[in-house]
């Protein structure tokens, strides 16, 4: 909201006055009743540690991050160039694998990612695009500049929220709506059916959202996104293969299902080629899909980019596929597996973020300066005895957003997950899910580990 | 429409009906109580053996005790009819099949869930005043069926919907009037003293069907009490009129008006007929008690028979 010299930051003006218009008492008042909102509509999540049943709010912040036009266009051009560029890596990674001879990218790095699906070599999926639907992690440098941070190809989530926190916050300030010019994100479900149906030559495709049922923590955005979508919400039960292909199974008899957008991870969805435990997938749909009787979405495989081993080698990757510089870069990344940079990472780690190269959602870190010795000597022998499964990155400040807290308005750490979907063209949609660290200093975001969020407003001008 | 989407809604209708036929049955029992010379086992036992929850009280609880039939009844978990309970698994399902309900039913659903997680946290069953709380879930239930039927489409969601309302509310209505018919008529008590209308009239009460009941009959006597909530045509909780709302559901379903295309529609149509051409009096003389046994044990093979037809999954990889 203020720049280093304490100047409102033009962005912020006119909201800014309103907000000094209101005391911290009726400030509170409108969170409370955002709060009572998000539990109306069902916007709530069971979190994988608590028990079953136990539901939370994604606590939504009412004080909006505002960002400007110019700034937004820059960082669309800069999602566009990368989301192109490694659906072609994707592309040439399970086919041609130009890259891998071409050395741009080292091949058992590749090769020994658990993501990398050796079942989809010679494949191409419709209108060869992977993936369909991004959600990267960007952070602002205390320099002004984004980052990203993870590119999230495989099924990112948050979307709903972006949606919803607007549709509240447009209920929180009306007035302010009116006076300024931000852009609506609320066609993202229209875009997204387009962008499925766009997929399959079916006059009038069947489209299925699946999800893994009532018990995920994601639950309320798969029902949300597939009723505002106008599609079958199904669990993996629901669906069954004949003769490679896929139906769900309805009230009168079997119904061709032609577009899965899943929310299932790779593993889980087909115990007959995948994680034979599961339970949330369909035996047969893998095969169904090599086939090409039925589209999923994202592709499956797609997961390899989100390697965070992979991830050191994007830079390059743009550059080998569309001959540019990038626009949005990279935060440096020292990989374990590389001798020099695995010695420097142990040397300080006290100074680095640790970071294992599959997991997510902030879990299997390490925030060197805010660890213990005894955190730092467990994660130098995990390297040590697995140095392809992790990497290091250095501590990033974190630019602050103003956040209301209980008796005042103060600086939170965020981060600023915009949504990309890939049809006929690269759509950024104006809006994001800003998520936020809810305590003082803390930088860690997710919501899985106690983060809220916050709308973000594009403005037009 | 997914079979198991459309058992899911089947079953959302029925816990919502139960839902608010315990809060209604409460709500009048414990008007009802305040009339009565005061004894707990006579004035709330009667409830739990409506409910049909009597044996899962008795093992749970030493003694009928008013404040224990209420939170058993209303908030008990291991319940698992209480309105809690049903108001928890309504909202599950719903929660299942959010993409076949609306916005306004949804959020209904949701606030219904607040107000009975709420009650339990503030142990509303204590309060001195329950009938508000009562009040709160039966008018909760009610907004929620006017949106129902105002937002949702008559598609095939609607009509299992309205089935499992319907069915539901059968078996609700026959259990109230077994129960009290059997008490009331067994009673001492002279026949047409003033604590015998207090209780014919909670009977009618207890299944919102004391007004409806007076501007048809007038006077209150058993036999006609007996007929109206069994054989009228017209009054929306009687058993034929909910028998008859469940086959014109059925029919929308099947697809075939004449005759019958699956088990449920067939046993349906045979219960259907049977009440069309049965006489009060054949009742009563063949034995209320017996009568109504034998229209429930029917429901139940009527829903089995529904979710062999429409929900189980066999039948589909079979076809």
């Amino acid at each position: 909201m203020f720049d280093e010299n304490n100047i409102v930051r033009p962005n912020y003006k006119l909201f800014l006055e309103r907000l000094e218009k209101m005391s911290h008492k009726k400030l509170k008042g409108l969170q409370h009743s955002t709060d009572r909102a998000q539990l109306s509509l069902g916007m709530t999540f069971n979190v994988y540690s608590d028990n079953q049943g136990v539901e939370r709010i994604l606590h939504l912040d009412i004080i909006p991050r505002i960002i400007g036009n110019t700034e937004w266009t820059q960082l669309e051009k800069g999602l566009q160039q990368r989301i192109k560029a490694l659906n072609l890596f994707i592309q040439d990674i399970y086919n041609d694998q130009k890259v891998l001879k071409d050395k741009i990218i080292p091949k058992e790095m590749i090769f020994s990612s658990i993501s990398y699906l050796k079942e989809l070599e010679g494949f191409k999926p419709p209108k060869d695009i992977w993936c369909h639907i991004t959600g990267s992690d960007l952070i602002k440098g205390g320099d002004g500049q984004y980052y990203v941070l993870e590119d999230n190809l495989r099924c990112p989530s948050g979307v709903s929220y972006m949606l919803e926190n607007r549709e509240i916050l447009k209920r929180t300030f009306p007035e302010i709506f009116e006076k300024l010019d931000v852009k609506p994100v609320y066609n993202y479900t229209h875009i997204l059916r387009d962008t499925l149906e766009y997929l399959s030559e079916a006059e009038k495709p069947t489209i299925v959202v699946l999800t893994p049922g009532i018990y995920n923590s994601a639950y309320f955005e798969h029902s949300y996104l597939a009723q505002q979508m106008g599609a079958e919400l199904v669990e993996g039960r629901d669906l069954i293969v004949k003769d490679d292909i896929v139906y769900m199974i309805t009230t009168s008899g079997l119904q061709r299902v032609d577009i899965i957008y899943r929310r299932v991870d790779d593993d889980f969805i087909d115990p007959l080629v995948f994680n034979e435990n599961s339970l949330l997938g369909t035996p047969g749909l893998f095969r169904s899909y090599l086939k090409g009787n039925v589209v999923l979405v994202n592709a499956p495989g797609t997961g390899v980019v989100d390697d965070k081993a992979v991830y050191a080698y994007i830079p390059r990757i743009i550059k080998y596929y569309l001959g540019e510089d990038m626009i949005l870069p990279n935060v440096k990344t020292y990989i374990c597996d590389e001798e020099q940079d695995r010695k420097y990472v142990i040397e300080n780690i006290h100074d680095l973020v640790v970071k294992q190269t599959d997991a997510s959602g902030g879990y299997g870190m390490l925030i060197g300066p805010k660890s213990t010795k005894k955190e730092q000597q467990e994660f130098i022998a995990k390297i040590k005895h697995n140095p392809r499964n992790y990497i290091a990155q250095p501590m990033i400040n974190l630019s602050r957003v103003p956040t209301l807290t209980d008796d005042t308005i103060e600086g939170r750490h965020v981060d600023l997950r915009p949504y990309a979907l890939y049809a006929d063209s690269i759509k950024i949609i104006p809006g994001a899910l800003t998520r936020g660290a809810l305590k003082k200093g803390s930088i860690v975001v997710n919501s899985s580990q106690g983060g809220g969020s916050k709308d973000t407003w594009v403005l037009n001008s | 429409m997914l079979g198991r989407v459309a058992n899911t809604i089947y079953w959302m209708n029925r816990y919502l009906e139960r839902a608010e036929n315990y809060a209604r049955f409460m709500d009048v029992n414990f008007n009802l109580s305040l009339d009565l010379p005061p004894n707990e086992e006579e004035q709330w036992k009667p409830l739990v053996v409506i409910t049909g929850d009597w044996e899962l009280y008795d093992s749970l609880y030493p003694k009928v005790e008013k404040s224990k039939v209420i939170y058993f009844l209303t908030f008990d978990e291991n319940n698992p009819n209480s309105i809690y309970n049903c108001i928890i698994n309504a909202r599950e399902n719903a929660r299942a099949v959010r993409t076949e309900i609306t916005k306004e039913v949804w959020e209904q659903i949701n606030a219904l869930f607040y107000l009975v997680k709420e009650g339990l946290e503030k142990k509303r069953h204590t309060d001195k005043n329950l009938r508000s709380f009562f009040k709160e879930i039966k008018n909760g239930c009610q907004l929620l069926y006017g949106m129902y039927d105002a937002t949702i489409s008559r598609n095939e969601g609607w009509n299992f919907g309205k089935l499992g309302q319907v069915i539901e509310r059968a078996d609700k209505t026959s259990r109230v009037l077994d129960a009290k018919y059997h008490m009331l008529l067994g009673s001492p008590k002279q026949i047409g003293s003033s604590l015998d209308l207090i209780q014919w009239a909670a009977l009618l009460k207890s299944v919102s069907a004391y007004d409806m009941y007076r501007k048809k009959y007038g006077k209150l006597t058993h036999s006609n009490i007996a007929e109206f909530l069994i054989l009228d045509r017209e009054f929306p909780r009687s058993i034929l009129a909910c028998l008859i709302s469940a086959e014109q559901s059925l029919i929308t379903l099947s697809g075939s008006p004449v005759g019958f295309s699956n088990a449920a529609q067939k046993q349906l149509g045979a219960l259907k007929s049977q009440l069309e051409y049965t006489d009060i009096n054949d009742i009563i003389k063949s034995g209320m008690h017996e009568y109504l046994d034998d229209i429930q044990i029917k429901l139940n093979k009527i829903s089995s028979a529904i979710y062999n037809a429409f929900f189980s999954i066999e039948n589909h990889i079979n076809n």
